[in-house]
C-alpha cells in the first residue's frame, strides 16, 4: 500500500501536470473571467431592458411628460392626482379586484376538480389534457374574438342556450355594465384553467403511491383519500398556483380589450387597460408610469400577504 | 369469526364493485360532457368559419350551414396578409426563443457552477426583478424603442424580452441539481469552462431547456400588449395583432373573422398535440409546480 501510492501520481493527464496546489489557486481568477464571459450577454440585456427601464419608470412617474412635449418634474403630483382626484382610478382598481376575485376562485375550483378527476381512473387522459389545455395555448385574442360571437345578444349561441332552458335570451352580456365583468371573467376562466390543472396534475402525480396504498388498506374511499392525503400534500402546488394566478390576473388586459373595449362606460376597464389608455392613447407617459408603479406595489403587497399567511395552511413535506 | 367475516366482505365486495363501476361510468360521462363544453367555442368557431355570411345567426343554430364555404378561409387569408403574420410570428418567436434559451443558459451556468465574488448579490438583483410586472417596463421601453428608431421592427418585438431573469432563474435551479463530479473529470483533462458547459451541462439539461424553449415560444407567439404598442405597420404584425387588425376592419363579418381565428389557433393546437405527453413532466421539472 505505502509503495503504490506514489506510483499513482503520474496517472494525472499531461495537461494538468502542474502541482495540484497551483491548479487550485489558478481556478479562482479563471472562474471569474469565465463567469464574466458567460454572464455578459444576459447581464447587458438585463441592464438595458429590465433594470434601467425599471429605474426609468420610477423616475418618469415623478414627471409630467406628454410624449411629444417637454418633461416637467412635478414630484408626487401624479400619484396625488391618481389617488385623490382621478375620477376613474379607484373604479378601475375596484374592477380589477372584482376580476381577480372571480377569476382566481373559479379558476382554482375548476382546475383542481379536473386535476383530481384526471388523476383518478379514467380513460382517454391524453385527449382530455389536450382539450383542457388548448385554450391556454391558443392566442388570447382569438379566444376572446370567438367569445364575442358567443356572447352576441339575442342571436348568439349563449343567448340561444339561455332561451332554450329558461325561456329568456338572458342579458346583453357585453353591453350591460352589470354583466360585462362576469362575462369577461367566465371567458377568462375558460381560457386559463388548463394551466393550473396541469400544475395540480403534476403535483398529484408527485405524491408517493405508498401513501395511497396505506389509505386503501384502511378502507378509505376516494373522498377520504382525497381529503386526507391528496389535498394536504397538494398545498404547496395550491399555494404556488394561487400566488401566480393572482399576480397574472391583476395584469389582465387582452380579454377586456377585445371583448368590451373596457366598457360599457368604464365598467370593465382594468388597471393595465387604464395604463394603456393613459400611456398610449393619451400619451401621458409620467401618469402611466405612476399607474404602473401603483400596480407593482399592489402586486408586491398582495404577494407578501400571501407568503405571510402560507404558514397557516401550506404543508411542506 | 373468520368464516363470517369472509362471507360478509364478499357480499360487500360485489355491491361495492358494482357501485364503483357505476361511479366510474358516471364519472367518464360527466368528464366527456365537461370536455365537450370546453370545446364548444372552438367547434363553433370552425362551424361559423364554414358558413355562408347570412347564416351565422340562423335560428335554431346549426353546426353546418346550407353550404360549406371553404373559400371563407381563402378570403380571410387574403383580406389581410395572414401568411405574413405567421411568418412574422415564426421569426419573432423563433429568434426570441433562441436568444432567451442561450443567454439564460449561459447566465445560469455562471450563477450555479462558477464561483466568483458578487455572485449571490447579483443573483439577488435578478430575483428581485421577477416580481416586477411587464407593465412597469413598457412605458420606458416604448420610449427607448422610439429613440432607437425601432418602431415597427423585429428588433423591437424580440430584444426587449430576450434577456429574462425568469429563464436564468429556472435554468439555474436545474443546473444546481447536477452533481459537481460531472465536471471534475473534464476539469482534470484540462477542458475549458466552455467545453464543460456545452458538452456536459447542456446535454444533461435538455428537458429543462426544452421546457423553457416551449414556454418562451408560446409567450412570444401569443404576446399582444407589446406588439399592439410597438407595431402599427400591417406587414410587421404578429398573429394576435393581425387578428385584432382584422377585427377592426371586418367588424361583423363573423364567418371571415372565425376563419381568421381558426387559422391563428391551428399552430397552437399543433403545439399542444406534439407536447401533450410532456406537459406534466415539463411543468413538474421546471419547478413551476411549487415543489
Amino acid at each position: 500500500m505505502t509503495i503504490t501510492r506514489p506510483i499513482e501520481a503520474p496517472r494525472q493527464s499531461p495537461a494538468t501536470s502542474k502541482p495540484p496546489a497551483a491548479r487550485q489557486r489558478g481556478r479562482g481568477p479563471r472562474d471569474r473571467r469565465a463567469a464574466l464571459g458567460f454572464l455578459a450577454p444576459n447581464l447587458v440585456g438585463f441592464l438595458c431592458f429590465t433594470l434601467i427601464p425599471i429605474g426609468a419608470s420610477l423616475v418618469l412617474s415623478f414627471f409630467e411628460w406628454p410624449l411629444l412635449g417637454e418633461a416637467v418634474f412635478t414630484g408626487l403630483a401624479n400619484f396625488i392626482e391618481l389617488f385623490t382626484s382621478d375620477p376613474v382610478f379607484w373604479q378601475v382598481v375596484g374592477n380589477t379586484f372584482y376580476f381577480v376575485a372571480g377569476y382566481v376562485v373559479l379558476n382554482l375550483i375548476v382546475s383542481l376538480a379536473l386535476a383530481l378527476w384526471l388523476t383518478s381512473r379514467v380513460r382517454w387522459k391524453g385527449f382530455y389534457r389536450f382539450v383542457f389545455f388548448l385554450p391556454v395555448v391558443s392566442p388570447m385574442v382569438a379566444n376572446a374574438v370567438v367569445w364575442r360571437l358567443l356572447y352576441t345578444p339575442d342571436d348568439g349561441l349563449i343567448a340561444w342556450f339561455s332561451t332554450t332552458f329558461t325561456g329568456s335570451p338572458g342579458p346583453n352580456w357585453l353591453g350591460s355594465s352589470e354583466w360585462a365583468m362576469p362575462a369577461v371573467i367566465l371567458m377568462s376562466v375558460w381560457a386559463g384553467f388548463g394551466y393550473n390543472m396541469i400544475i395540480f396534475i403534476a403535483g398529484i402525480e408527485g405524491i408517493p403511491r405508498s401513501l395511497y396504498e396505506a389509505g386503501e388498506l384502511d378502507g378509505a374511499g376516494w373522498w377520504r383519500r382525497t381529503l386526507n392525503i391528496t389535498l394536504p400534500l397538494l398545498t404547496p402546488s395550491l399555494f404556488f398556483a394561487t400566488v401566480m394566478t393572482v399576480i397574472s390576473s391583476l395584469q389582465v388586459f387582452a380579454q377586456p380589450f377585445i371583448l368590451t373595449g373596457g366598457g360599457p362606460g368604464s365598467s370593465t376597464t382594468t388597471l393595465v387597460f387604464y395604463l394603456y389608455q393613459k400611456g398610449f392613447q393619451a400619451y401621458e407617459m409620467g401618469y402611466a408610469s405612476a399607474i404602473a408603479w401603483s400596480l407593482f406595489v399592489l402586486i408586491m403587497f398582495i404577494t407578501i400577504i400571501q407568503f405571510r399567511s402560507q404558514k397557516k395552511w401550506v404543508h411542506y413535506s | 369469526m373468520s368464516s363470517t367475516t369472509i362471507d360478509l366482505s364478499s357480499h360487500g365486495v360485489t355491491r361495492h364493485a358494482l357501485r364503483r363501476r357505476v361511479g366510474r361510468v358516471t364519472s367518464q360521462v360527466l368528464l366527456f360532457i365537461a370536455a365537450v363544453i370546453t370545446l364548444i367555442p372552438f367547434i363553433w368557431m370552425v362551424a361559423t368559419a364554414l358558413k355562408p355570411a347570412g347564416e351565422v345567426f340562423a335560428n335554431p343554430p346549426s353546426l353546418i350551414g346550407s353550404s360549406i364555404e371553404w373559400h371563407n378561409f381563402a378570403d380571410a387569408w387574403n383580406y389581410l396578409p395572414f401568411g405574413r403574420f405567421m411568418l412574422n410570428g415564426l421569426i419573432v418567436a423563433g429568434v426570441g426563443t433562441i436568444m432567451v434559451v442561450a443567454s439564460s443558459a449561459m447566465a445560469a451556468y455562471a450563477f450555479s457552477r462558477l464561483k466568483w465574488r458578487g455572485r449571490d448579490g447579483t443573483f439577488l438583483i435578478y430575483l428581485g426583478t421577477l416580481m416586477v410586472p411587464q407593465e412597469v417596463l413598457i412605458v420606458p421601453m416604448f420610449i427607448i424603442m422610439r429613440q432607437l428608431g425601432w418602431i415597427n421592427s423585429y428588433q423591437a418585438l424580440i430584444i426587449p424580452w430576450a434577456f429574462t431573469a425568469f429563464g436564468t432563474f429556472l435554468l439555474r435551479q436545474f443546473f444546481m441539481t447536477l452533481p459537481d463530479e460531472l465536471e471534475e473529470a473534464a476539469r482534470i483533462d484540462g477542458a475549458s469552462r466552455w467545453t464543460m458547459f456545452t458538452r456536459i451541462i447542456l446535454p444533461l439539461a435538455k428537458p429543462a431547456l426544452g421546457t423553457l424553449a416551449v414556454f418562451t415560444f408560446i409567450g412570444y407567439w401569443n404576446s399582444f400588449l407589446w406588439p399592439l404598442l410597438i407595431v402599427s405597420d400591417v406587414n410587421m404584425a404578429t398573429v394576435p395583432l393581425g387578428l385584432n387588425m382584422f377585427l377592426g376592419q371586418t367588424g361583423n363579418q363573423w364567418n371571415l373573422l372565425m376563419a381568421a381565428s381558426t387559422i391563428s389557433v391551428i399552430p397552437s393546437a399543433i403545439i399542444v398535440i406534439l407536447l401533450q405527453r410532456h406537459l406534466v413532466s415539463g411543468i413538474a421539472l421546471s419547478g413551476m409546480g411549487g415543489r
